[in-house]
């Protein structure tokens, strides 16, 4: 396949992911703008109000970057989990595994698929957001280059996740016991600085403290973590899990006899 | 002539157990129209799984047109179109959609594919039904489906798993012709079928595969020509009260209006005629008892006596 071909084999995946998200949107677009706005109304306004400032913002405004790279994280990873597994187990897959299209075309394809449905809900988390808070940038490029590259991360380990699953159980099982515990506990409604020091210490292992901070290093210009290593650490977990989904793809794993 | 596909000692070893395929080697030319035929678990599936790269192979090596599907594998995959046995689309999406992004998947700019969905969904009938979602369509209907997805990208080797698998007469044969025209045009169709009917009827050569080996790789014409005995069932007027007497030839009653005579190779169904106008029956029809290269295919996999001699030989060679 010429570059021209791989170009349009990339954008009929990309196109046919982000149909499908956008077919179902009462599944997909509209449960994260809920559950965003029950947040903003209770941690926000009725709890929020009570709590007073955090790292010298109101609570609500702390909070927002966090509620909304929490909405990127799980719709990242969902999308391209759910996808690629049920082309998985409805076999459609195949006809991409029958094509000329190279596996790295199959693998951009999902994973950008991903950041198109975490991006796009992370922009309609922020329109809500701004009925309950004003908000500002106040770094450009960390903002956009962490969102960015957090869909990126989540969509390939929802990528993995699905190779990986045999059953819709398999799918649902990291979700909930790994990445919403680890959301939760990656700072986005608090500062670790609130921790006593050995949970601040156990904290940083978590690679999703890092991506709320950064987010919020960029809207608000504050953060618990270092955001120089917070962009190495992301962009290196990118290039080990894209390399990791590359193998899979190369071998086989769970897609060829 | 470089043919459209050559298979070169391919195997495959499941689990580092089973067998399923034990070094078959094939050539099918350019043009043809090619039955592959065996019982279930003979490694037809298997075969065709590694033509398309969904199964991986032990061993061997495929070529699609001369290139090779290891380390060309791009512009193989070009040559082929594959349809598999059981559907491996999105039950969700719409019949045109799922046209439309197979063509994209072998990179037609957007017009061509969108001009070549019309075409093929034309031609298999399902232009109205494409902005169906495919869970919607009957059984046939997604056969049908399968075989313009496989088309889109027009390619010059098409490969069908059992096509016509529990498909209706009408459709089977509305298939068979629709394959008999893209075969004309230029095509190379190789074809895996229980239908023996179908092979019969359709393909030019054949190779029988059994326990992960070919026993069995000529013309349908020569194949044919071994068959050492028909049996005709001929259906009289009225009700059969008694058979007739056919010397030198084995006759059975096969119910109250018929009965079946077994005609071997070199005898003559003159003279079965001969003996029954002058016996007084009055035959209103005859047909054959079962299909021929069924016949043989039974035999083949049985290790009929009668074959097993010439077809040791063929497989030996």
């Amino acid at each position: 396949m010429n570059a021209q071909e791989q170009w349009i084999a990339f954008l009929t995946i990309l196109r046919k992911e982000i149909k499908r998200f956008t077919r179902i949107w009462i599944q997909t677009l509209l449960p994260p703008a809920i559950t965003m706005i029950l947040y903003f109304v209770i941690f926000g306004k009725l709890i929020g109000s009570r709590i007073g400032d955090m790292a010298g913002f109101s609570y609500i405004e702390f909070v927002a970057p966090g509620l909304i790279m929490m909405a990127v994280i799980t719709n990242a990873y969902a999308n391209v989990s759910s996808s690629f597994f049920s082309a998985k187990f409805q076999r459609s897959i195949e006809e991409l595994l029958v094509s000329p299209t190279p596996n790295y075309i199959i693998l951009l394809g999902y994973v950008m698929g991903g950041v198109a449905r975490g991006v796009a809900v992370g922009f309609i988390v922020t329109i809500m957001s701004l009925f309950f808070t004003k908000l500002s940038i106040h770094h450009w490029g960390a903002t956009l280059f962490i969102v960015f590259m957090t869909s990126v991360l989540f969509s390939l380990a929802g990528f993995i996740n699905a190779i990986y699953a045999n059953t819709f159980d398999d799918v649902s099982i990291i979700p909930t016991f790994v990445l919403t515990p680890l959301t939760y506990f990656g700072g986005v409604f608090y500062s670790i600085s609130l921790l006593p020091e050995f949970w601040q210490q156990v904290s940083v292992f978590n690679p999703i403290l890092h991506m709320v901070n950064g987010f919020r290093y960029g809207m608000l210009g504050v953060s618990d973590v270092h955001i120089g290593a917070a962009l190495i650490g992301l962009t290196a977990c990118v290039v080990i899990l894209f390399a990791v989904a590359m193998n899979l793809l190369k071998t086989g794993k769970r897609l060829r006899a | 002539m470089t043919p459209a596909l050559s298979l070169k000692n391919l195997r495959k070893v499941y689990n580092e157990k089973f067998e399923a395929l034990k070094g078959i080697s094939l050539d099918v030319m350019p043009g043809d129209f090619f039955a592959v035929l065996g019982p279930n678990g003979a490694g037809k599936s298997t075969t065709i799984g590694i033509i398309s790269s969904l199964v991986r192979k032990t061993s061997g090596m495929v070529e699609v047109f001369g290139k090779n599907i290891d380390t060309d594998f791009s512009s193989a995959k070009k040559y082929l179109g594959v349809v598999p046995q059981e559907f491996n689309f999105s039950m969700f999406e719409k019949v045109e959609d799922i046209v439309l992004q197979q063509a994209g998947y072998y990179g037609l700019p957007r017009n061509q594919a969108l001009q070549q969905t019309e075409k093929y969904l034309k031609q298999l009938s399902l232009w109205d039904k494409r902005h169906t979602p495919a869970r919607m369509l009957s059984g046939g209907m997604k056969r049908r489906l399968m075989i313009a997805r496989a088309l889109v990208h027009e390619p010059q080797l098409l490969i069908l798993d059992e096509p016509t698998a529990g498909v209706d007469i009408e459709l089977r044969r509305s298939m068979w012709e629709f394959l008999r025209e893209i075969n004309a045009a230029g095509t190379t169709i190789i074809l895996t079928t229980h239908y023996l009917e179908e092979a019969e009827s359709l393909c030019r050569n054949v190779a029988i595969i059994d326990q992960g080996v070919i026993v069995k790789n000529t013309s349908v014409k020569h194949l044919l020509q071994q068959l050492n005995k028909e049996v005709f069932i001929f259906d009289v007027v009225g009700e059969l009260h008694a058979l007739p007497s056919l010397i030198g030839y084995r006759v059975e009653k096969t119910d109250e209006h018929s009965f079946e005579v077994e005609v071997d190779k070199g005898q003559s169904l003159n003279a079965v005629f001969a003996q029954l106008t002058a016996q007084g029956f009055e035959i209103v029809s005859m047909r054959n008892k079962s299909n021929r290269l069924e016949e043989l295919f039974v035999a083949m996999v049985n290790g009929n006596k009668d074959l097993s001699v010439a077809t040791q030989k063929e497989v030996q060679s």
